[in-house]
């Protein structure tokens, strides 16, 4: 709703556009209290957005400048109501949250106020909520979108959807990484209470289908993006137990993933396989299908998913990488090759403070025979666990290695 | 480039609530091409009724022109010249209503 509001009083309203929002929230409350809700709830919204825009564009258009493309039309009583109309139908709000998505990410604003300004504009997140997965205070966050939504009024228009394919692709890599790293947040972010806030993954893959309607944006690339999104959010309902204990990959029970969405993200895959680039989403999507697909950690395509990671290596240096594919070589070739791996991984320093390394190492020295050396390394493994899930999953591992 | 202003007259405003629809969107479509081409400056459509006072000052209701002169609304163009004006106002849809404009410069005032 922000987002076609927007569109229609102008990107250097926005505090406008999220007051008619509020106003109309508030307004539905009041009336759903003593009427109870209505059967179409987001069109009664829609409608009391539409009118309250309406009003404020007929009190306001002398002294404001609304949307500068549209001005003129706004400004007379021939075309106002059959335009806000027009800009209210369905479809054209679904261009207005692509649109806001595209302005959101501006590749002067940092990726975290990308994606803060995306979390409340187009998610509906308050600036605590979106404080509360971010990790930061409601203090810091409030400054953060403070300072984004100021440089997103000062562009004075919104992104060009129209405009150059060029301009249109560049800026869509820049959105396609925020969404993976909201994903990502929501994933295996660092939160304290929640290892996995489903939330946002949900919000990223609601995002990334918006990308996948439209024809401009409908990239293979997006389409991989879409697909790695659904093949890991599948797998989400296994990493947690009955008693909300983390388990890893080995222990997940696979009768919990979800199928319908494994279905989902191997179309999208699928669909992702034309035009001549790879990018790393279709690898690491290509990674999650084998995951996906496989019955078990021991029938697992261990090699296959090896060469993915070197593939992905060549597309992307990266620590975390090579510690993935350490794993999944000591998968296929036994500890020892696995170990072997671990310790040759270059800037080996910038893994040292993530617990998944030291659990890593601790996993290939128990497997090897040497539970003594396990046992330091998962120690020092729970030393850096950054959630109390993540901590509980290690006591458990560091008890496996403690003989009877 | 100069100012106009168009004046419509006429405008037969009965009809079911469809024409009434359709006849909308064709005023929107005009008025969308000619903001699209820079002319349309502004202006409103006008209510049927209203008053007039009168040279004592006294209140009349209603309009005092005949029905099919009553003017329904005005705009504000900026165009060339008056042939280019008229041109354009040969793209409203109000001659499909036994409507018509009148198109009139804007008078500049010398100080």
């Amino acid at each position: 709703m922000v987002s076609a509001l927007t569109r229609i009083f102008g990107v250097h309203n926005l505090a406008l556009a999220e007051d008619v929002v509020q106003d109309s929230l508030c307004r539905a409350l009041a009336v759903w209290k003593f009427n109870g809700v209505p059967e179409n709830p987001s069109a009664w919204l829609m409608a009391t957005a539409k009118n309250r825009a309406l009003d404020l564009l007929r009190k306001e258009r002398t002294a404001r400048v609304f949307a500068p493309d549209l001005g003129r039309l706004l400004s007379t009583e021939w075309t106002l109501a059959p335009l806000l109309s027009e800009l209210f139908v369905e479809h054209e709000i679904k261009d207005d949250l692509l649109r806001m998505m595209f302005s959101c990410c501006q590749p002067e604003l940092a990726e975290e106020a990308q994606i803060a300004l995306i979390l409340q504009i187009l998610c509906g997140f308050s600036a605590a909520e979106a404080a509360n997965s971010f990790l930061c205070s409601t203090a810091a966050m409030e400054k953060r979108l403070q300072r984004a939504k100021s440089a997103l009024s000062a562009s004075r228009e919104l992104f060009d959807m129209q405009g150059g394919a060029e301009e249109i692709h560049a800026r869509l890599e820049v959105v396609e990484r925020a969404l993976y790293l909201l994903f990502n947040e929501g994933y295996h972010g660092a939160h304290p209470e929640l290892a996995v806030r489903q939330e946002l993954c949900a919000e990223a893959i609601r995002l990334s289908a918006l990308l996948l309607e439209s024809p401009i944006t409908a990239t293979p690339r997006a389409h991989a993006l879409a697909a790695l999104f659904c093949l890991h959010a599948a797998r989400l309902p296994g990493r947690f137990d009955a008693n909300s204990e983390l388990r890893s990959l080995e222990e997940q029970d696979r009768g919990l993933w979800d199928r319908a969405l494994i279905d989902q993200g191997l179309a999208l895959l699928d669909r992702s396989a034309t035009g001549s680039t790879l990018s790393e989403y279709h690898v690491e999507a290509a990674i999650a299908a084998e995951h996906a697909g496989a019955a078990s950690s021991a029938s697992t395509a261990w090699p296959r998913i090896v060469e993915l990671y070197d593939v992905l290596l060549h597309l992307r240096p990266s620590p975390v990488i090579e510690l993935n594919r350490a794993i999944a070589l000591g998968q296929s070739e036994g500890p020892i090759v696995g170990l072997g791996a671990l310790e040759a991984v270059t800037e080996r320093a910038r893994l040292e403070g993530y617990p998944f390394y030291h659990a890593a190492l601790a996993d290939f020295e128990l497997r090897a025979g040497r539970p003594e050396r396990a046992r330091e390394h998962y120690a020092r493994a729970l030393e850096l666990a950054r959630n109390p899930a993540e901590c509980r999953f290690l006591e458990r591992r560091l008890a496996a290695c403690t003989p009877e | 480039m100069s100012e106009f202003v168009f004046l419509f007259r006429g405008d037969d405003m009965s009809g079911s609530p469809d024409q009434l629809q359709k006849q909308m969107q064709r005023w929107g479509e005009w008025m969308k091409d000619l903001t699209t081409k820079g002319h349309f400056k502004g202006g409103q459509p006008l209510d049927r009724t209203g008053v007039v006072v009168d040279r004592k000052k006294s209140i009349i209701d209603g309009p005092y022109a005949e029905a099919k002169d009553v003017v329904g609304g005005f705009m504000v163009i900026e165009c060339k010249d008056i042939a280019e004006a008229s041109e354009l106002s040969k793209g409203c849809p109000i001659f499909q209503n036994g409507g018509f404009v009148e198109v009139r410069p804007v008078m500049k005032m010398s100080m």
